[in-house]
Parts: C-alpha cells; sequence; structure tokens
C-alpha cells in the first residue's frame, strides 16, 4: 500500500531548523495494522501527516498504489483524501454545530453522493460503530468514547483503503480506550483495511501485529509481541 | 450540506451575526436615507425651478443687464414743468404708467429663437419678454414752490409711498411676461393652469391673462381691465401654478408677445429663450452652440439654475451632499470593517474545523464557498433589516412634512420679482422720481416657493442597497476566505494538538 524512501522533514522553528524525520525508508502492505510509538515530538504525527498528503516531504518519497504524494498537485491529493484515505483525529474533531449523522456525512460531501444516499450511508457507518440511534445528536451531546465513534464512522463513510489514526484513544479513559481499540481492530478484520495508529500507549501497540518507533526523526522496527 | 452548516454556523455565531447585520444595516439604512433625502431635495429644486422655467426647460438664454443707464434706470419717473393738474393747495396731481424690461435683463433680437432653434437636438425652443409695469400716482408740490427732499417709504404691500414736502403718492408695480401662444411646449405657462377664463390663443392680441394670486390680490376678475403701459386690456383669464397650492406663477400678468412687444415699444425683441434638447445628454453640447451662436447672451442649463436656488433648501442640499455623504461613506466603511474583522476572527477560531475539512477531502473552493456564503447572507440579512430602518426612516421624515423654501435667485436668472416689491429713494432737488437704486433688493427677491419634502424611496436604491449589503458580505467573504484558503491541515491540525 505504501512504498516510503528516504523520507525527510524539516521545518524552521524561529533560526532553528528541526528535522522531524530523517531518511525514513518503509513499507506498508495491503491490509495491514501498524501501530506507531515513540516520544513525543518524534516525529509520529509527522509521519501520519505526510501518509495522508496533509503536508509535503522535505525530500523522499511517499507512495500510495504505486503513485508519489509528493508529486501530486494539491487538487490530487485533495482527491486522495477525499477517496483513498481516512483520518481519525486525537481531538475527534467534529463539527460542533452539526448533528453526528451530518458530521459524517461532511465526508461524502466531495464525492457529490446525491443527498439521500449519503444520508443512509452515513446511517449504516454510524450503524456500524454502535451509534445508530445518535445521529442527530450534536457533539457536545456525546461521550468522548461517542464522540470518537462518530469520527471512526466519518473515516470509514467513503470506504477508504487507507485508515490513519494520530493518537484515537490519547483522549480517553482506559475502558473507553479499550472500546475504541475494539472497534478499530474489528474494522480492520472486517474490512480488510490498511490501518496506521500513531499512539505512545503501548497497551494500544499492543494490540496491532506490527509496531515501529519513531525518537528524533529516526524509525525502528519492533519485534512483534 | 452547504445551506445546513451554514445556517448552524450563523446561528450558533447568533452575537456576532446580529453585530455584524445591524453594523451593515446601520449603513445600509443611512444610504438610503441620504438618497431618498437626496432626492427629495432635487425634486423640491426641480420644483422651485419649474415654478420659474416651466416644465421641460433644459436650457435658458438672456442678457444680464448692463447696469443702470442714463436717467436713474427702468424706474425713474420725470415730470415736465407744469405737468399733471394743479390743485387750489400748491400742489399738482400727477399720475404716470412706466412700462420697461424687467430689473436685470437686457431684451435681444428676437432672431435668436430661429437661431437657437435651428440647432442640433434643440426639439422646443419659446421665447419671452420680461417687463415690468410701475405706476405712479399722487401729489406732489409745485415745482416752484418746492422744499427740501421726498421720502419714500416701503408699504406693507411692497407698493411704494411717499410723503415729504407736502407730496403725497403711490408707486405699483407689476411683472409681465410677454409669451407666444402657439409655443406650448416650454415656457413658463407649462407649469400654469387656467384657474378662471381662458390662456392666451393664438391671434389674441390686447388681452391679458393674469396670475390667479395676483389677481386676488388686486382684487381683479375676468372682464376687468388692467393697464399696462398706459394701455388698457381686457382679464380674459386666470392662471394658477401646477407645482403647489398657493405658488405664484412665473409672472403677474401674461400677454400676447406682439402686444408686450409693441406696449413696450420693443418690436422683435425678446429678454428670455427657453430651449428644450431631445436628451439630457446632450443638454451641454447644446448650451455651448447656443454660447457659441450667440456670444453676448448669458446661457444657463438646469445644473446652472439648481446651483442658484436659494434658502433653506439650497442648506438642505448642500448638508446632504456633503455632510450625508460623507457620514454614510463612513459608516459604510465601518460596517465593511466590522463585517471583516468578525469574518476573519471566525475563521482563525474556526481553524480547526476549517483544517478537518480539508484533511477529510473538501476542496479549497469548497472551504473559502462556505465561509464566503455565510458572510453573504450575514450581509443580506443586514441589507434587509437596514431596508426595513431606511424605509422607516423616510417614512418618519415624509411624515414629519419638513417645508423648505426655495428661491429661484431672482433676476439674475430672469425669474420673476414678487409684485408690488418696490423700495424708494429720495426725490432729487429737480423734482424728478429716482427709483433706479433697486437691483439689490430684487436680486434677493426671486421666487420664493416653500415646498414639503417628499424623500422618495426608488427601485433602484432598493437595488442599490441589497447590492452594496451583498457586497459588504462578500468582501468580508473573500478576506475570510483567503486566510481559510491559505490555511494548511497539518498545519491547522498541528497548531492544536
Amino acid at each position: 500500500m505504501y512504498q516510503i524512501d528516504d523520507l525527510t522533514k524539516t521545518y524552521r522553528q524561529g533560526k532553528r531548523v528541526v528535522r522531524a524525520l530523517k531518511d525514513v525508508s518503509l513499507t506498508i502492505g495491503d491490509g495491514e495494522l501498524v501501530a506507531v510509538q515513540g516520544p513525543t515530538g518524534g516525529g509520529k504525527s509527522t509521519l501520519l501527516q505526510m501518509l495522508g498528503g496533509l503536508d509535503r516531504p522535505t525530500s523522499g518519497t511517499v507512495k500510495l498504489d504505486g503513485k508519489d504524494l509528493a508529486g501530486m498537485s494539491d487538487t490530487q491529493l485533495t482527491a486522495a483524501r477525499a477517496e483513498t484515505i481516512g483520518f481519525v483525529f486525537q481531538n475527534f474533531n467534529l463539527i460542533p454545530t452539526l448533528t453526528a449523522l451530518e458530521n459524517v456525512e461532511t465526508a461524502l460531501v466531495p464525492s457529490k453522493i446525491a443527498r439521500q444516499s449519503r444520508t443512509a450511508r452515513a446511517l449504516a457507518a454510524l450503524d456500524s460503530v454502535g451509534l445508530g440511534d445518535r445521529g442527530d445528536h450534536l457533539p457536545g451531546e456525546l461521550s468522548g468514547g461517542q464522540q470518537q465513534r462518530v469520527a471512526i464512522a466519518r473515516a470509514l463513510v467513503k470506504n477508504p483503503k487507507v485508515l490513519l489514526a494520530d493518537e484515537p484513544t490519547g483522549n480517553l479513559d482506559e475502558e473507553t480506550r479499550d472500546e475504541i481499540v475494539d472497534l478499530m481492530v474489528g474494522l480492520w478484520k472486517e474490512q480488510g483495511l490498511t490501518v496506521v495508529l500513531v499512539t505512545h500507549d503501548s497497551v494500544v501497540a499492543a494490540r496491532t501485529p506490527r509496531r515501529l518507533r519513531i525518537a528524533k526523526g529516526a524509525m525502528k522496527e519492533l519485534p512483534p509481541r | 450540506m452547504f445551506f445546513t452548516y451554514l445556517r448552524r454556523e450563523l446561528r450558533n455565531r447568533r452575537k456576532q451575526t446580529v453585530v455584524v447585520a445591524i453594523g451593515l444595516a446601520v449603513a445600509i439604512a443611512l444610504v438610503i436615507v441620504v438618497n431618498a433625502v437626496s432626492t427629495g431635495v432635487k425634486d423640491a429644486q426641480s420644483e422651485v425651478l419649474e415654478s420659474v422655467y416651466g416644465v421641460g426647460t433644459d436650457i435658458t438664454v438672456d442678457q444680464p443687464a448692463e447696469g443702470p443707464g442714463e436717467g436713474g434706470g427702468p424706474g425713474r419717473f420725470d415730470f415736465g414743468e407744469g405737468e399733471g393738474e394743479a390743485n387750489e393747495d400748491g400742489t399738482r396731481e400727477l399720475a404716470q404708467d412706466r412700462l420697461s424690461t424687467a430689473m436685470g435683463s437686457t431684451p435681444f433680437d428676437a432672431s435668436a429663437l430661429e437661431t437657437v432653434a435651428a440647432l442640433d437636438h434643440v426639439s422646443g425652443v419659446a421665447a419671452t419678454l420680461g417687463l415690468q409695469n410701475m405706476s405712479f400716482s399722487g401729489e406732489m408740490p409745485d415745482m416752484e414752490e418746492g422744499d427740501g427732499p421726498v421720502t419714500m417709504q416701503m408699504g406693507p404691500d411692497g407698493s411704494g409711498q411717499g410723503s415729504a414736502g407736502g407730496s403725497s403718492f403711490e408707486i405699483e408695480q407689476f411683472t409681465i411676461t410677454g409669451v407666444d401662444p402657439d409655443a406650448t411646449a416650454v415656457g413658463p405657462l407649462t407649469t400654469a393652469e387656467v384657474a378662471d377664463g381662458r390662456t392666451l390663443e393664438a391671434g389674441d392680441k390686447n388681452v391679458a391673462v393674469l396670475d390667479a394670486t395676483y389677481a386676488e390680490q388686486q382684487e381683479l376678475a375676468v372682464g376687468d381691465t388692467i393697464t399696462v403701459g398706459g394701455k388698457d386690456l381686457e382679464t380674459v383669464g386666470t392662471v394658477s401654478s401646477t407645482t403647489g397650492d398657493g405658488v405664484a406663477t412665473a409672472s403677474d400678468a401674461y400677454l400676447p408677445l406682439a402686444t408686450a412687444q409693441t406696449l413696450a415699444d420693443l418690436a422683435d425683441q425678446v429678454t428670455d429663450v427657453y430651449v428644450q434638447v431631445d436628451s439630457a445628454e446632450n443638454v451641454d453640447a447644446v448650451a455651448a452652440a447656443i454660447e457659441d451662436e450667440l456670444p453676448d447672451a448669458s446661457v444657463s442649463t438646469q445644473s446652472d439654475l439648481a446651483e442658484g436656488v436659494t434658502g433653506s433648501l439650497s442648506t438642505a442640499s448642500d448638508l446632504i451632499s456633503t455632510l450625508g455623504t460623507w457620514l454614510s461613506g463612513i459608516v459604510l466603511a465601518a460596517a465593511f470593517g466590522l463585517a471583516i474583522l468578525f469574518t476573519v476572527s471566525g475563521v482563525n477560531r474556526r481553524t480547526r474545523e476549517l483544517g478537518t475539512l480539508k484533511a477529510i477531502g473538501w476542496s479549497k473552493g469548497r472551504v473559502v464557498g462556505q465561509v464566503a456564503g455565510e458572510s453573504v447572507v450575514q450581509g443580506l440579512i443586514g441589507g434587509a433589516v437596514g431596508l426595513a430602518l431606511g424605509a422607516l426612516a423616510v417614512w418618519a421624515v415624509n411624515l414629519a412634512g419638513i417645508t423648505l423654501s426655495g428661491a429661484s435667485g431672482g433676476l439674475t436668472m430672469g425669474g420673476p420679482m414678487p409684485a408690488g416689491a418696490v423700495q424708494g429713494g429720495d426725490t432729487p432737488p429737480d423734482g424728478g422720481g429716482a427709483f433706479g437704486e433697486r437691483a439689490d433688493a430684487f436680486a434677493d427677491a426671486g421666487n420664493a416657493v416653500d415646498i414639503v419634502l417628499q424623500a422618495p424611496v426608488s427601485l433602484w436604491i432598493v437595488l442599490a442597497a441589497i447590492g452594496l449589503a451583498v457586497l459588504g458580505g462578500l468582501l468580508a467573504g473573500v478576506v475570510g476566505g483567503q486566510r481559510a484558503a491559505k490555511l494548511r491541515p497539518a498545519e491547522a491540525l498541528r497548531s492544536l494538538a
């Protein structure tokens, strides 16, 4: 699914140049579930942004299904994010003024699907995360775990090939964390998705068959447990 | 989704929406009021001008007076020794009618009418002869026995009265306009309607039509005679102004042009030419052409004449064109600034939200469209409230019935003078009545008209107001949208991580 070669990303922070990723090379196969661990500021989120086409590398290539994301135009990257890549964020990032159902529908807006079909698919996605009866609730009326479920439904409603999750359990208590991890692992098994899960939580990482570690921008493969 | 999201956002940011909408509403209302009042003032100015120059006159041509000549001007009465009837008490009964051109104007050859009529884009012309008739009647000391100066005093009706050294006399004057009964398209009678009897007709000779207000003042009616230049003329009708109740027409009396020319001994002479132009855009060109053809003439367009309107109308016009315009401009700019500021601050607050939408595949255009759409709707709400506010304010202005007084600038523009307005002067030792210093007094008199301000709200100003509101919203949307467009999803998400 992903072929990453010599990926380097540097930022300028004032007069200081920060190397977030240093010559990272990596292959992630179709249908893999990979956890990326590491300390805060080590480069985990930067790697995820490169995989999701949210940012461009300073050097190196990030190929998704053989196509280099770095070489794509903004319009092509937008289309890739709309069709192929699903995101789940630590803070859920739901639109506070839209209901759970409408939040899920936002992911289908770029596809220009007819309203009726869009609503039906959004309802089905909410159902698949166990929130079929909460469609008309605003995010503020839902618990953290429920909000993250809505975010997962939003990521999956467009049937993406890849699911990228950035600390999806970072803001949840242990019980809810386990529910969310169960849900994600279940969906991965069920739908055959490629999932890259950034986490600093070893318990979460332990649930994945493959673990990577990034520290100071350098990547290392961890042995399977 | 666009409208759902838009509606929810505006409802969620109710306070901001209300502040922006109120800002725009106040600005739009102000623009509407200033425009409506400005149009009302312009209409009032046109009404004042129409009361003098008639409907449809685009240009007037006259020849300014060169100043009083020898003999003290047209108001001077000369009495020869032994003239009049001697009384037993040593005084002499004297009476004299004097017909002359109206103060401030000089007669010129009537061929100017043909010259102007032959010009391109001229669709109608009419010539008039403006005259004033002054009548002196009273007793004066016999010249051989006369001692001391004679003092003149203005009576309450404007007529001149005097008494000194045993003299007692009255001076009455009224204005006359000689008009061509065939020329009905332009001219002073286009704003006059028959009050009684009939108006002048082709073939009329030695007859007069009186202004109804003047006739009432002088207790004259159809069938009575008036004396003009010493000749009695039959009154065949009275006319009143169509520009308002109680408004006097341009002149006290109207005579057939040929009769007026004969009585004033001004054959083939006129004092004013009224010109109608086929289209407003040709007015300046025609005025320039007339100036070329008639270099001695004074040519005035409607806008020149409007500048000559004086009184509270002129003050209102100045106030609207300066303070009103500046105020609405400043408030409009402030409202636009407020809308932009709030929109940009809204985008900054929604960095994560908009960044997330971009991350899940919303295009730049869709995100910008969403932000701009919200601003435009805010603008439309402001526009709608502003329209209602503006309409209410204009309604209040109209209800208040503000009366503006306007004068056409008097003789300097060829306008009429009020009946009987005469200022007396000292009689020189030789006994001749000298009234030649009256020009200044007449110059300010003009044709004062009271007009109730009616501020109209036209369709185009409604459309312009909505346009301004949308423009304000769009400006805010474009600035806010540009900020949203520049937002890179990674940075948006990173900044909040």
